[in-house]
């Protein structure tokens, strides 16, 4: 009996491992195509000097590392503390217009952060918007500076937050309400049900979130050069940019590197013990919304002022900034043709980076080991390098080795795949947690094939997580500066490459007018996103 | 639970054709990605363009910005009739670009921000005609022939007329080290041009006493900026007194806010490398198939049309003879300014090593 049972369960296994490499070989390309940076940052550091120890051994890169790190954990935590009561306020409560604040809530994250950086300065830095202000009203003629950690912190915190939020706002929709209303039933109040029920369930989505915000913290430059807040990426970039000393460069970018797995390794190990889908097949029911009483006017007052900062002050700098200039309005071509740009190849990153993270996914979520976990943490090295890093490796590859794709539109969206996939990765992932594989085996069971399986069971209930990660992956693309310059085809622009060009050349005219398409784009998908949802 | 799944798939159906929709587009959007890349790059399309229809193909990576060079760049394609692709990108980075590139580069000409730049890449780039050179001043250009000075731009200091009287100004760069201006100064060491500066002074005032200028001015605790743009803007809002950049900053913010923009300029009145003439230029890459038109670019960007064009447009000072310096402009000759070859500004490594031991960079 014993040896029955032993062979059958032999025999499944082999069955699964049989249709495996339909879900390994293409998690093998992506993991390919995340090593070449590496690869290349490896070959550049060989070439450093013999007192390339000297320079990384000195007290101020031990000093820089430090700021980097504790910048990283307090904008994560900020970022997490925005996005979750928002989240949880916008599709749970009866707070006013919450359709609305949904839809506006994300579109902080298109905000390039050189931009917003610029505009922190603008608005609340040394005889800033803000301090003119207080001066008129008040007198006040000093007001505590916005340069170093407190500027970066800020501005990284606004316009990050989305990382968290997008996922969390995903699974929220998703969620089984049973276990709350089980716990609302048996006395339990609004507060111990979120934080007993509702928020382990959500420790997921805010994790792949997190990390989300902790890398992109990690490899920022445009936020942390404007607010001279000295980071390891910002030591990066002077290597590259004013020093031109490609090999110290690589070395400090292997450093980020490590910092990168520094931060992925606590999540690594954490692992989620209990399952987190539902067990009766049907559509999620929708309970009434919790009403919030008094809380109403916190609540909204806390949108209010999360917006105010993240959204309404950028828009309103750059409004201003096109009116007074409106002579120097870019011309009509221009700013279609950049449009289209910016929206054709952001479209297809999206897509593609979907089509790549659906294996990892699968694998990491379905088939949970080891090697699977590696695999999907592998993905995140892409967003743990700059931009400029990888770009540069593609430009060596490419030109070397790939001469016909070099320069065209295929490379950029493999450099933006390398960059971009874990912003699909996690969205998906956190989504296919929740669903029950016993439906897939069932169907299964039922003498369906692994793909009919996938296309009619797995991929219409992943529709949430797919929705956000290509809404993400979208908005990342068309922000995306380093590498677009550097690996674009020529005369192609996007709006970011315009915004940079206009903004370096201080023409803020044409600035806030690219800025501010860019903004409209990236609302578009978040618009559908949220609408097709509720 | 057959017929709920039964259920959920027909319920589903939308969603699958939403994906299938997106998956057909992805796939004409790619070969669509592909036929049309075929155009601007690979080299054998372009040697065929040059024998069948006789049409000259420049490819140039300018680190100059489409806004400032791109009408130029154009006319040069009107009055040639050469076809010319333009990279747009940071000085730096396109000169990394070019590094990785190697002898595949798909360029023909690196138009830089500054000599920094070029010298990065010096190894890639072949001599420039002699008649070329000629053109411009012997401080104007390498002094092996691999590249050329296009546009001259001062050092200058940016402080608040409203706040500060010209006269109070220090004579030279060294009087900033005075304990009056702490807190007072900008600075973006990060910024090529402020580094060549810092090279003419290793050569103008000698290794150590540049060192202690570098000391000196980190005492006095000036604001960092990242690059020039927003140190204009920060004297205007008198976030600092006075900021070190380029002179031509201050015109494009004049053109856009008018006359009141509480920004003016000063050459240090007794000279020194505060008031250094530095050029944006352009060499010829070895990689090119194209150097006879190369070469043809760069004769047009030394052309009077040009340089005309660089003066009125974009407030840099004409590097030939016969063409007059924009009326808004301190004419070259009123400032007091060092007769430096390019090549004293050519060691930007020593630099580079000077500012990480003051610690001022990582």
């Amino acid at each position: 009996m014993k040896s029955l049972i032993d062979s059958k369960s032999f025999a499944s296994k082999t069955k699964q491992n049989g249709s495996m490499w339909v879900l390994w070989l293409p998690s093998m390309f992506v993991v390919i195509a995340m090593s070449l940076p590496l690869i290349w940052l490896f070959a550049r550091s060989i070439d450093a000097g013999s007192d390339f120890w000297d320079l990384v051994l000195r007290p101020r890169t031990l000093s820089i590392m430090l700021r980097s790190i504790s910048l990283v954990i307090a904008v994560t935590i900020t970022s997490a503390l925005i996005a979750v009561p928002m989240a949880w306020l916008t599709t749970r409560t009866d707070l006013p217009y919450r359709k609305l604040w949904g839809i506006i809530a994300p579109l902080p994250l298109v905000i390039p952060s050189y931009i917003g950086a610029f505009l922190v300065v603008i608005a609340l830095g040394p005889k800033g918007l803000l301090q003119d202000g207080l001066d008129l009203v008040f007198g006040i003629e000093q007001i505590p500076s916005i340069y170093g950690f407190t500027g970066a912190w800020l501005t990284l915190s606004l316009l990050s937050y989305p990382y968290i939020f997008l996922p969390v706002r995903a699974t929220l929709s998703r969620m089984d309400r049973s276990i709350e209303e089980a716990s609302h039933n048996l006395g339990k109040g609004s507060w111990s049900t979120f934080k007993n029920i509702t928020l382990p369930l959500l420790k997921p989505s805010i994790t792949s979130g997190g990390i989300l915000v902790a890398l992109y913290t990690l490899t920022d430059f445009g936020a942390v050069s404007i607010l001279h807040y000295e980071t390891f990426t910002w030591a990066v970039y002077i290597q590259f940019e004013s020093m031109i000393d490609r090999s110290m460069a690589s070395i400090f970018s292997l450093i980020l590197v490590l910092l990168a797995i520094l931060i992925l390794l606590p999540t690594t190990l954490y692992s989620n013990k209990g399952r987190l889908y539902r067990n009766d097949p049907g559509t999620p029911t929708l309970p009434p919304p919790i009403p919030l009483g008094k809380w109403r006017f916190i609540a909204t007052l806390f949108c209010i002022i999360v917006i105010l900062f993240s959204l309404v002050i950028p828009m309103s700098v750059l409004t201003y900034w096109l009116v007074r200039g409106f002579e120097f309005f870019p011309s009509l071509t221009n700013i279609l043709t950049a449009t289209w740009n910016t929206f054709s190849i952001a479209i297809i990153a999206s897509i593609m980076a979907l089509v790549s993270s659906i294996p990892i996914a699968i694998l990491a979520v379905r088939y949970p080991n080891s090697w699977t976990k590696l695999l999907e943490r592998w993905t995140y090295m892409g967003f743990a390098l700059p931009g400029l890093v990888i770009a540069l490796a593609l430009v060596f590859f490419g030109s070397q080795f790939a001469t016909p794709l070099y320069q065209t539109r295929t490379l950029l969206v493999f450099g933006y795949l390398i960059l971009f996939i874990p912003g699909c990765l996690g969205s998906l992932q956190s989504s296919l947690e929740q669903i029950n594989p016993r439906l897939e085996e069932a169907a299964r069971s039922l003498g369906s094939g692994g793909l009919k399986v996938f296309l009619s069971i797995t991929l219409p209930l992943l529709r949430p997580g797919i929705m956000s990660g290509l809404a993400l992956v979208f908005l990342l693309t068309a922000k995306e500066l380093p590498a677009t310059l550097i690996l674009a085809p020529i005369g192609f622009s996007t709006l970011a490459t315009l915004i940079w060009s206009n903004a370096s050349e201080a023409f803020f005219a044409q600035t806030a007018a690219y800025s501010l398409v860019l903004i409209l784009l990236s609302s578009l998908p978040m618009i559908f996103l949220i609408s097709k949802r509720t | 639970m057959n017929a709920e799944i039964q259920n959920r798939f027909i319920r589903n159906r939308n969603s699958i054709f939403f994906i299938w929709t997106l998956t057909l587009f992805l796939i004409t959007a790619c070969s669509g990605s592909s036929t049309s890349s075929v155009v601007p790059e690979p080299d054998t399309n372009a040697q065929d363009k040059i024998t069948n229809s006789n049409k000259d193909i420049l490819t140039v990576y300018s680190g100059r910005s489409e806004s400032l060079v791109g009408p130029i760049i154009d006319q040069f394609a009107i009055s040639t009739g050469v076809d010319v692709a333009v990279k747009y990108g940071k000085t730096p980075q396109l000169a990394a670009t070019i590094l990785e590139e190697g002898a595949k580069s798909p360029a023909d000409i690196f138009f830089a921000q500054d000599p920094g730049g070029l010298a990065a890449v010096e190894n890639l780039l072949i001599p420039i005609a002699e008649n070329t050179l000629n053109q411009v001043p012997e401080w104007a250009r390498s002094t092996d022939a691999k590249w050329v000075g296009i546009s001259g731009r001062a050092r200058t200091v940016v402080y608040n007329p409203n706040n500060i009287d010209e006269s109070d100004l220090p004579n030279d760069m060294w009087g900033f080290v005075e304990p009056q201006w702490n807190g007072r100064i900008g600075w973006a060491p990060a910024n090529a041009s402020f580094q060549t500066m810092v090279t003419g002074m290793r050569t103008l005032w000698g290794e150590d006493k540049t060192r202690e200028w570098l000391n000196g001015i980190q005492r006095n605790e000036p604001t960092i900026y990242p690059k020039n743009t927003p140190q204009v803007a920060a004297v205007a809002r008198g976030e600092i007194d006075v900021g070190f950049v380029n002179h031509y900053y201050l015109f494009r913010f004049l053109a856009e806010e008018g006359d009141d923009f509480p920004v003016r300029n000063y050459h240090p009145r007794a000279g020194g490398p505060g008031s250094v003439i530095m050029v944006a230029g352009a060499g010829i890459l070895e990689s090119s198939k194209n150097k006879t038109t190369a070469e043809k670019f760069l004769g047009f960007m030394l052309s009077e049309i040009a340089q005309q064009y660089f003066t009125a447009q974009t407030y840099e000072y004409p590097l030939i003879d016969g063409v007059k310096t924009s009326r808004i402009l301190v004419p070259i000759d009123e400032i007091n300014h060092p007769n430096m070859p390019l090549s004293s500004f050519a060691d930007l490594e020593g630099t580079g090593k000077l500012l990480r031991e003051t610690g001022i960079l990582p």
